[in-house]
Formats: structure tokens, sequence, C-alpha cells
């Protein structure tokens, strides 16, 4: 698949908006947050809100004819793609409602702020899963088609997020144990995940040249796809990195978007500098960058059986 | 009713004339222009709603090149139209033929994404989506005699390699044809139940080969001269 940009700077950038935007709300109205000033929630949630409003605008780039997107919310029952597009506008309004009670009322709790904060983590959340499962619906796409897209959409969303959460924090001269091992915890598991995720697509299931052309008795090879120059289809789907190239990005994937941030992060929990929690911050948006692009570039459609791959 | 076309493997001669005649009527049809990007360039690229494959079938000496006209497949279960997440994608109630209305498409290439057959090409400079209509601004318009009242690809097709009808009248055409010839779908396990069907190559006795003499020696010669000068 053709790994557009606007798509992986939304579902990166708004991925750790949501991600940020649900732990710092959860850890906010459960009382968990260390030592919460009124400054710097304001911050994490704002920094948060922009993320994932410059990867909604950044998703938009994408559309060929953007004046129809208001469109993109009357298919609720049967597209995920408009689950997502209801769930990400409907975030909206909890989400103002409770940054401007926090700006209002100050970090207290109240009843007004557990509603619509609770509302708001859990549409964070839900918006993110969405995504994932736009993905994971297409039976086309083997490397999608699967229960573990949305997991780790939403791992990775809330492993960006907390690696925030943690940096902004010690930006604000706060020293949170608790914070770094959480973004910790959550960048492991994200990357275990991830590496399950690589093992899992290396099963070859679904269509093959055989079945998409009925000749299921003996070989069938491409003699000629019909077509000198490329097609909508080729430009879209027959973008193929090869092996080497995808094995190099799964090195950096791994090596900047997991190894480097722990490393980091243990060397900050050892009693080093607060501030490596910033550069672990930059090595992993930009390990998880090339994740997703990995993520589509390493997806192949089953139209390309008809382009000669005698499987995906 | 649910309308499809039967495109028999046997007779197809790979002429891409059913896409030219489908490129011609379809421009300026309801969905048209069916833009061309650099027409005359060096790399002449458009969109097309039916594209000729051409496949290898078998191994040496047992091979057989099989045409493989390719468009919408107007599933029963159309994947497209579920993920289309404006409604412009739709499948028609009354004859489950598969359309795009494109004053609602925003052109975000899902329903692209989920069609296994590569059915759909987002036209660049219109930014939607456009796709085989089944020639509905043929098929029903009562100004034309009623032998005309088909797809343009069916009746361009010099081999009558093409047949047009309703699947659900089991003595039509279509229907009498797909039953007595094994009429096949297409990846039938992603379970999108494509109307379109596929009849396999009927089967040749293969051609003797025993008495075919040997080359003389000079032929072989020959052979090996040819084979062993680069062009």
């Amino acid at each position: 698949m053709h790994p557009a940009l606007s798509v992986i700077f939304f579902t990166v950038l708004s991925g750790a908006g949501y991600g940020l935007f649900s732990l710092v709300t959860l850890l906010h109205l459960t009382g968990l947050y260390p030592v919460p000033g009124h400054g710097e929630l304001m911050t994490q949630l704002g920094l948060a809100l922009a993320l994932i409003t410059f990867g909604l605008f950044s998703s938009t780039l994408h559309l060929h004819n953007p004046k129809n997107a208001w469109r993109a919310v009357m298919r609720v029952r049967t597209s995920w793609l408009s689950r997502e597009a209801v769930c990400a506008l409907s975030f909206y309004p909890f989400a103002l409602i409770y940054l401007w009670q926090i700006l209002r009322a100050g970090v207290e709790v109240s009843a007004l702020t557990v509603v619509v904060g609770g509302m708001a983590l859990f549409l964070a959340l839900l918006t993110v899963f969405t995504t994932g499962m736009i993905y994971a619906s297409l039976k086309t796409i083997r490397q999608w088609n699967t229960a573990l897209t949305p997991a780790n959409y939403l791992l990775l969303g809330l492993a960006l997020g907390a690696t925030a959460l943690a940096a902004v924090h010690a930006g604000f001269g706060g020293r949170s144990e608790g914070l770094v091992l959480l973004a910790l915890g959550l960048l492991l598991l994200a990357g275990m995940m991830k590496g399950l995720y690589y093992l899992w697509i290396r099963e070859v299931t679904g269509p093959s040249l055989n079945t998409a052309t009925g000749f299921t008795q003996a070989r069938v090879r491409l003699l000629d796809q019909g077509h000198t120059a490329g097609t909508f289809l080729t430009r879209e789907f027959g973008f193929d990195p090869g092996a080497r190239r995808i094995f190099r990005v799964r090195l950096g994937v791994f090596g900047f978007g997991f190894l480097l941030p722990l490393l980091l992060m243990g060397m900050v929990l050892a009693g080093g500098s607060s501030l490596w929690l910033a550069l672990a911050l930059v090595s992993a948006l930009a390990g998880i960058g090339l994740e997703r692009w990995l993520f589509f570039a390493e997806a192949r459609h089953g139209v390309m059986l008809y382009h000669g791959l005698q499987r995906t | 009713m649910r309308l499809g076309l039967v495109i028999d493997l046997d007779t197809c001669v790979g002429c891409h004339a059913c896409a030219v005649a489908c490129k011609q009527w379809n421009t300026s049809g309801t969905t048209g222009p069916l833009t061309d990007e650099s027409p005359y360039g060096a790399a002449p690229s458009g969109v097309w709603f039916n594209r000729v494959r051409h496949y290898e079938v078998g191994d040496y000496p047992h091979t057989k090149t099989v045409n493989m006209p390719l468009s919408c497949m107007h599933c029963d279960d159309a994947a497209c139209v579920t993920v289309c997440p404006t409604g412009a994608s739709y499948k028609r109630g009354e004859d489950g033929i598969v359309l795009v209305d494109q004053d609602k498409c925003m052109g975000c290439s899902l329903c692209a994404w989920a069609c296994p057959y590569g059915a759909r090409e987002l036209d660049p400079r219109d930014g939607v989506m456009k796709k085989c209509t089944l020639c509905i601004d043929r098929i029903y318009d009562d100004a034309l005699a009623p032998e005309d009242r088909q797809p343009a690809c069916v009746i361009t097709c010099p081999a009558h390699a093409r047949h047009f009808g309703d699947f659900d009248d089991p003595d039509s055409t279509v229907s009498r044809l797909s039953r007595e010839r094994g009429g096949r779908k297409l990846m039938p396990e992603l379970g999108y139940e494509p109307t379109n069907t596929y009849l396999p190559p009927r089967s040749a006795p293969a051609v003797p080969t025993a008495d075919v003499r040997r080359g003389s020696l000079m032929s072989s010669v020959k052979d090996w001269v040819n084979k062993a000068i680069a062009r």
C-alpha cells in the first residue's frame, strides 16, 4: 500500500494526542496525578488537543473532494470510518467543557468534571479503536485484517501519550517516578504487541492468484497486465519496499520507537536528568512514525494478485 | 432482479474491445468523464471501468493463455458499500447494481481499498470515485432498440464472450450459461458473493506431439547459432 504522509501524521499525532488526553484525564479524575499544578494540567490537555486537532486536519488532506467531508458522519451503522468521524467530533464538546471547567474552577474534581472528563476519556479511546478498526475491517489486506491492528493502535497511542505526559511533567520541574514507570510499562507492552504483530503477519493467508482467477488446479502466471503505464490501482496499492528495506525499517521501529526511549527512561529512573524524557519523546515519535509508515508500506492489497503477485 | 455479466474465458480473445467500448460510452455517460492523464505522453494513464489482463495457466507443455476482463462484480455483499462513510456508494435494491453518487463522494478511496477486484478507480481531476455502472444509461433507455439495451462491453464483444442478464431468473441466458458451463466466482473465500460469473475454458484434447519429426542436422546448427548469438 502507498504510505500517504497525511494519514501517517494523522494516525501517529492524533493517536498520541488521544493517548495523552485519556491518561491525563484518568490520572486527574482518580486523583493519582502527582501534584497537579493548574498550568501543568492545562498544558498537558492543551497539547493533547493540539495534537488531535492537527492530526484530524492532516487526515482531511488525503481526501480528494474535501468539500463533502461533512457527509462522513452519515453511515455510522455500517462504516468504521463514519464511526471514527462521529467519535472524533463528539469528543470535542466534552473535552472543551472539561478544559473550561478546569480553567474556571481549578484542579479540584467536581461531579461535572467527572462526567464530562469521563465521557471525553471514553470517546478518546473509542476514536483510536475505530481508527484501528477501519484498517482491521478490510478483508482485502490480510496484514491489517486482525484484532492486533486496533490493539496496536490503542497501545501505541497510549504509550506515546504516556511518554509525552512524563516529558511535559518533567518540563514543569516535576520528578515523578510513577509517570516514568507508566510510560516505560506502556511502551514495553506496545513494543511486545508490535513484535507479536510482526510475527503474526508472517503467516501467509487469504486469497492467491489462483482463487483470484478461479484457476485453482494449476499454476497461474501473469503474462500482461494490460496497460503499459501505472494506474490508480498500481499507484495506490502497488508500493512494495522489499524485504530488506522492511527489515531495516523494523530495526528503526524497535530502536527509535522502543529501545532508545526505554533506555532513556531507565536512565531517568536511575537518577539521571529528567530532560532525557524530552529526547525519549522525540525518539518514540520518530520510531512510531516509522512503524506507521511500515504499517502501510508492507501491507499488500489483494488486487495486486491480478497484477502478478502469487500471494499477498 | 440481480443484473450482472457472464464472461466466457473459453472464447475471450483478449482484444480489449470491451474495455475501449466501455471507456468510449461511459466517458460521455452519467459518470463521465473518465479522465485521462497525459494521454499522449510517455506514461498515459486514466480511469477505466473495465481492464483486460492476460494470464498463463498450467506448466509447459500443458499451458493455456487466459484473457481475463475485470470490472465491477456488483457483489451481493458489497464491501465497498459497507465501508463508505458518506453513503455515496450504494447498491440498488431493484437490480443489484452498485453505483457511486458523485455528489456525495468525498474521495477518501476507502471503497477502493475494500474492493479486491480493483473495480474502483479514483478520478484525480474530479476527486471522486468512479466505477462500472453496468451501463445503466443504456440498459433502461427506451429510445434504444431492445437488442441495444445492453452494456457497451457486451454489445461490442466480437467473440460473444460477454453476456448480460438477470441472475435471479433461472431461465435467463446468464443463469443457464453459468449452470451448464460451471461458472466460477472470483475470490469466493472473501464472502462478497460477486454477481459476475466466469466460464472456464472448455477442455480440448491435447495436440499430439509424438509424431513430430526431429529436426535435421542443419536446423539443429541453426537453432544453436540462434541461441548462441546475442541479439
